[in-house]
This record gives C-alpha cells, sequence and structure tokens, in this order.
C-alpha cells in the first residue's frame, strides 16, 4: 500500500513543522464548488485532507459542520458522489493523503466490504468514522485495514491511560486528539492542557499525533503546532464557505477564494510555529 | 420472514456487547465511551444493591403511586362484542405516562454517581415532565432539549416542565423533532462531561441504556402478571403497547417473553399510512445505525435519516429500540401499525365509552385492539398498554376536529 500518509508527516517532520490538515464537507456548497475546493487545498497549504461525507445526524459536530452537510445533502450529495471527488482530486494529486470522515450509517448501508474497495480504488488513504469507538472495531476498523486503508483514530480528553491502549492498537496513519470533551466548532481548548496531552500521547505511540476541535485562526493553529504533529481545521474552512455565499445559498466566485485565502493563513500560522520558538 | 433457531429464552439479551442479535451496541464516539461504560458498571452494581431496589421501591409506592391498576374495561369489551379487554393505568402514574417509572431509576441513579446535572430529551414532553419532576424533587439541575416542532404542538407540557424548573431548550437542528432532540443532547453530554448525566427516554441510545430503562420499565409487566393471575387466575392471551423508542412496550412484554403462549403485539405509527409519511421504523424502515445502536431506521436508499411523521409527538422518532428490531427478526414480537386516523377515532372511542382520555401514543395501541378484539372469542384475555393520558393532546384533538378553545 502506498504510505501518503506516513510519507506526508515524515516530510512535515522532515521540514521541522506540523503538518495543516484541512477538513472541508464533500459537495458543499455544491458538488462542483467542492471539488474546486478540493483541488485548490494543497496549493493553498494544505498537507492532508480531510474529506467530510455527509449526514443528517452528525452527532459530534456543531453547527458549523451540520449546515455545512445539510447543504451538501440538499445539494444532491451522496456517498457515491463523495468517492467521485476523491477519484477526481486523485487524478491530478499522487501525494496529498486524502482521509474520509463521517459516520457509520451511509457506510454501513452502501455496505461496508463495497465502500472499502471503492475508497481504496478512488485514492483514499484513510478514514474517520466518528460513533465507531474500539468496542466496535469489528465493523469496519478492522475490515479497513484489511483492505489497505488506515483507520485513524479519536482520543480525547476522557480517554484515560487505562483506555489508551485500546483506542491506539488498530489506529493507524495518525492518531488524531479531540482538543475538548466537546463538539466540533466550539469552545477553544486550552493550549497548555493540549500540549500536556499531546506528549502523553506521544508517550504511547510513534505514530504522528494532530489535533483538531475548536481551532480557528492561525495563532490557535500555531499554537497547536509548537507541539503536534498536525493541526485539524474543519468548522473555520466551512464557515468561510457559508459566508461566501449568495442570498440563495449558491457558491459564488468568491468561494474557492474564501476557503484558500484561510487555509493560506494558517499554513503560515503552522509554518511561523517553530520558527519562532 | 426467516426461520432462525429459537433461543432457550428471550430474556437473557442483551449479551456482553449490548447487542441483540445484531442490534444494539455502543457506536459512539470516543468521548461518551468511557462515560458509558462507567454508567454500565454503576448500574450493573446498583441493580444487586438491596438498599438501591429499597430506595427505589419506596418512591414507586408513595410517589408514583405504583402499582397501577389493571382495570377491566367492561364498556370497551361490550361494545366490540370479542376478547376481555384489560388496561395497565399507567395513565395514572405521578406525571401521567409510564415515563417516570424509567426516570426514577435513572434519576436515583445519577444521584449515586454524585451528578448534579441532568439533561434529557422529550417528544411528546412526556419524558422532559418526568424528568423535570423527579428533578425538582431531589433538587437538581435539568435541562429538556424538545424539537422545535414539538414545542409549539406540545404547549401545555413545555409549561408545566418549566413551572418545574428545568430549562426547555427548542432545538432548530434538522428536522427540529425528537430525533434531533437527541443528537442535541448527545451533543450537550459530549461537552458536560464531568458533571452531567444523559437520562435517556426510551430503550434506544448506547448500551447500557435499552437494557437499564427496559428493567426499569419492567415494572409494568411484572405488576400485570400478578394482577392478571389475581383476576382471571391465568396469564393474558394478547398484549398490545404503542412502540416509539419502545420503552412502555417492552416493559409490558419483557416478563412475558418467555411465556411462548401469550401473543405479543407492538404498534407503530402509521402516520398518513404505510405507503405514505409515517414512523414505522420495523413497518418501513431497514437496520441501520443511529444514536449509539443499531436497529430498524427510516432512512433513504442513502443512509441519511428521514423524519418520521405521525400525529403523536412521541411516536414520530425514526428508529426503535434494538430490542424490538431483535424480537421482530426472531418472530416473537408482532409489529404492526396505526394510522394517525385510527389513532384519533381510538383517542374518541375510549374517552367516551371508559371515561378515560388516553394519550394519543396510546391510542395507537388502541386503534388495534379496536380491530381485532371483535374478531375474538369471549374467554380471550387481552391488555393494552395506557401508556399515558391525553390532556396533553387534547388542544391538538380539538383542533382536528375543528373546534376552537
Ligand atoms: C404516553 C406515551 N406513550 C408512549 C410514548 C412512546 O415512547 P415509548 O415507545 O418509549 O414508550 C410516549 C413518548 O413520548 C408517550 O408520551
Amino acid at each position: 500500500m502506498s504510505d501518503r500518509i506516513g510519507a506526508r508527516f515524515a516530510q512535515t517532520a522532515r521540514e521541522g513543522r506540523a503538518a495543516l490538515v484541512t477538513f472541508v464537507t464533500a459537495g458543499d456548497p455544491d458538488h462542483e464548488t467542492s471539488l474546486e475546493i478540493l483541488r485548490a487545498l494543497p496549493g493553498a497549504g494544505a498537507d492532508v485532507i480531510e474529506l467530510g461525507m455527509p449526514f443528517t445526524d452528525p452527532m459530534a459536530d456543531g453547527p458549523a459542520i451540520q449546515a455545512a452537510g445539510l447543504r451538501a445533502l440538499a445539494g444532491g450529495e451522496t456517498l457515491v458522489k463523495t468517492l467521485d471527488l476523491v477519484r477526481a482530486f486523485r487524478e491530478q494529486d499522487q501525494a496529498t493523503p486524502l482521509v474520509l470522515m463521517g459516520y457509520y450509517n451511509p457506510i454501513y448501508v452502501h455496505g461496508v466490504q463495497r465502500f472499502l474497495q471503492e475508497a481504496k480504488e478512488a485514492g483514499a488513504d484513510g478514514l474517520i468514522v466518528v460513533d465507531l469507538p474500539p468496542e466496535e472495531d469489528e465493523e469496519l476498523c478492522l475490515p479497513a485495514l484489511e483492505a489497505g486503508l488506515a483507520f485513524i483514530r479519536l482520543a480525547t480528553p476522557t480517554t484515560d491511560d487505562a483506555r489508551l491502549p485500546m483506542v491506539l492498537k488498530n489506529t493507524a496513519g495518525f492518531v488524531y486528539y479531540v482538543s475538548i470533551a466537546g463538539i466540533t466548532g466550539a469552545a477553544t481548548p486550552d493550549f497548555t492542557v493540549v500540549a500536556e496531552a499531546v506528549a502523553r500521547l506521544k508517550r504511547h505511540t510513534t505514530l504522528p499525533v494532530a489535533v483538531g476541535f475548536g481551532v480557528k485562526t492561525p495563532e490557535h493553529a500555531a499554537a497547536i503546532a509548537a507541539g503536534a504533529d498536525g493541526v485539524v481545521v474543519g468548522s473555520a474552512l466551512v464557515d468561510a464557505v457559508r459566508s461566501s455565499l449568495d442570498g440563495q445559498g449558491r457558491a459564488t466566485e468568491k468561494t474557492v477564494a474564501a476557503v484558500t485565502d484561510l487555509v493560506a493563513a494558517l499554513a503560515a500560522g503552522v509554518r511561523r510555529a517553530r520558527a519562532a520558538a | 420472514m426467516t426461520a432462525q433457531p429459537q433461543p432457550n429464552s428471550f430474556r437473557t439479551g442483551p449479551d456482553e456487547r449490548g447487542r441483540f442479535g445484531i442490534y444494539g451496541g455502543r457506536f459512539v464516539a470516543e468521548t461518551l465511551m468511557p462515560l458509558i461504560l462507567q454508567l454500565e458498571a454503576e448500574y450493573r452494581s446498583a441493580k444487586d444493591d438491596p438498599a438501591f431496589q429499597a430506595e427505589m421501591g419506596s418512591y414507586r409506592t408513595h410517589y408514583i403511586g405504583r402499582p397501577s391498576p389493571l382495570y377491566f374495561a367492561e364498556r370497551l369489551t361490550e361494545h366490540l362484542g370479542g376478547a376481555k379487554v384489560y388496561l395497565k393505568r399507567e395513565e395514572l402514574n405521578h406525571t401521567g405516562s409510564h415515563k417516570v417509572n424509567n426516570v426514577l431509576g435513572q434519576i436515583l441513579l445519577a444521584r449515586r454517581m454524585g451528578k448534579k446535572r441532568i439533561i434529557a430529551e422529550t417528544g411528546a414532553g412526556s419524558h422532559g415532565v418526568a424528568t423535570a419532576t423527579l428533578c425538582a424533587r431531589f433538587g437538581l439541575q435539568c435541562v429538556v432539549y424538545m424539537g422545535a416542532v414539538d414545542v409549539a404542538r406540545q404547549a401545555p407540557n413545555v409549561f408545566r416542565m418549566k413551572m418545574l424548573g428545568a430549562e426547555v431548550v427548542p432545538v432548530e437542528s434538522g428536522s427540529r423533532t425528537l430525533k434531533d432532540a437527541l443528537n442535541e443532547a448527545l451533543r450537550d453530554w459530549v461537552s458536560n462531561v464531568h458533571d452531567t448525566f444523559y437520562c435517556i427516554g426510551t430503550v434506544a441510545g448506547p448500551h447500557p441504556y435499552p437494557e437499564m430503562v427496559r428493567d426499569f420499565q419492567s415494572v409494568i409487566g411484572e405488576e400485570t402478571r400478578a394482577q392478571m393471575l389475581e383476576a382471571e387466575g391465568r396469564l393474558p392471551d394478547s398484549l398490545f403497547a404503542c412502540v416509539g423508542g419502545g420503552s412502555n412496550a417492552i416493559g409490558l412484554f419483557h416478563p412475558f417473553l418467555d411465556d411462548t403462549d401469550v401473543a405479543i403485539y407492538g404498534v407503530e405509527a402509521a402516520g398518513f399510512g404505510l405507503s405514505g409519511l409515517n414512523a414505522a421504523s420495523i413497518a418501513g424502515g431497514a437496520p441501520g445505525i443511529l444514536h449509539g445502536n443499531r436497529t430498524y431506521l427510516l432512512m433513504d436508499k442513502d443512509g441519511q435519516i428521514e423524519e418520521g411523521h405521525s400525529i403523536s409527538a412521541g411516536l414520530d422518532y425514526p428508529g426503535v429500540g434494538p430490542e424490538h428490531a431483535w424480537l421482530n427478526d426472531i418472530g416473537r414480537v408482532k409489529y404492526l401499525s396505526a394510522t394517525d386516523d385510527e389513532a384519533v377515532n381510538a383517542f374518541q372511542v375510549l374517552t367516551k365509552l371508559e371515561g378515560i382520555i388516553p394519550a394519543l401514543e396510546s391510542a395507537h395501541a388502541i386503534a388495534k385492539v379496536l380491530e381485532l378484539a371483535p374478531g375474538l372469542p369471549k374467554d380471550h384475555l387481552m391488555v393494552v398498554n395506557l401508556s399515558g393520558r391525553g390532556d396533553k393532546d387534547v388542544p391538538q384533538i380539538a383542533e382536528r376536529l375543528g373546534t376552537k378553545l
């Protein structure tokens, strides 16, 4: 299996910086614009892409990502179309890792084996499925690893030392540390606490540790990037999409730039973090 | 239905992973996983603690007013001319529905765990009112999530909750009904893990909720068993209950599951009819994963959840408790459905004949009794769970019947 995720984190480590991991929702605000955004992300400074698979009931997401998912669904986005996006992205970019992120039901209904095969063929590198804790590894995690897709797990402030080995056991690619006990896009984390948590995680794993939830500005990104291997930004980017839409909720000529401008600023923040230190 | 090997007992589930066959489980974000494990451990120890059981028993007697009567509905029986119909009078409980049985158990558990802040979701408001009531009784902070659509159609209950000191949060996300209230409650729980106890109102959610809520509601069936033996010297021939998430139904059914001569019927909400908008997850849905468990769900072919429709705000959940999904597949319980029109008719029939105004939810179960009892012999003993009283639904019925209040 081509290890785009490992290669990318190795590269950013060599460059002495954290990776910028960007989350956008597939099909938001519409399928075509979403492909344009996706294709523009690496050039703007995204090192790893998380592509959200929209779901009607995203229980771990705050208002921004909920709304992005509903925009995409209203525009007719489906799991099949999301995989088309991955394929179209991969035709032009062989190097940037792309991770599909979402909830289990659409995958389960599509059929686990069929989904894994199609996602792999389309050029996805990994999966983040929020509602599958290690207790449910047989559902998707183990089949995904078998199919050559990384299963990236979330570790959270409630994951104690006793539980951590279980959470890390079948994790591949990187570990996603959720900076707050909460939903996406809500509170801004306490950066000192996050730094301690990252240090604790790194005592338990050799995988890169990326931190997300509540990272909104280049300053936040820089604060996290000082200690983590990756910084994940999501709600702020989908909010940038929303702000760029016209009165009917349609994309405008500003939409792609709204996202890439913010990504560029965040990328600068990430690069500044350790240069300053 | 495919013939499956029948288990020795229908009452042993769930397994240690929280599964009833393929249904159930723990499909939650990692943040909640440690809390759910802790809740399970705490529940197991409380279940085996005589002091906990004694405390619950005492509140059941003196605060809720249990046991609830098993009432022979004589005029309804005469009117139907067939089976002998008994009503299990859960509407006489304090707060007016079966929901309080479960809330009492969970609130005592929350106290045992030292949690001071209680959150709940509600559809019709029955569970919200029960939760607000026990929080008032024990001086706990209470936040109730309720879909904005339901806030509008269940105004009397909203006001009751507020009087009881609860904060009612209208949920504007998604379809703005019960499923969205559940999403919002889960989001609150993830964000307030340190001090908050999530009091789920039905046999849904991640393990151990479906098991725990069932256990707290099983008092309905246990009493019914003893009361029927006392009244008739034998067990009933059939049981009927409405199914939203399925808590009043499983509470009545569970103690009878191994009495295979007892025919058991759950009644889902068929809304405008099974070919139109409805909330019959078993009849019209397929297995999927939502709110922490695998069960039958109303959804499109892409796995996106669809809104349930029912005249009854307590039944329009697009899923059903996982144990019901299993009982359906295995054939132990038969799931029927009743339309909005059938429920409204049953609501009026019971009110006029027995002087009992049922909740619109319960009226769905009564609708099937009206349909089936006439064709059964006079010695057929039928029990229908009257899960709640209908005061909360009076404004809605008035509007439907064209009366301005
Ligand atoms: C009176 C009454 N009966 C039944 C229900 C449906 O819930 P369940 O299926 O969990 O009993 C409700 C829900 O609000 C209710 O208020």
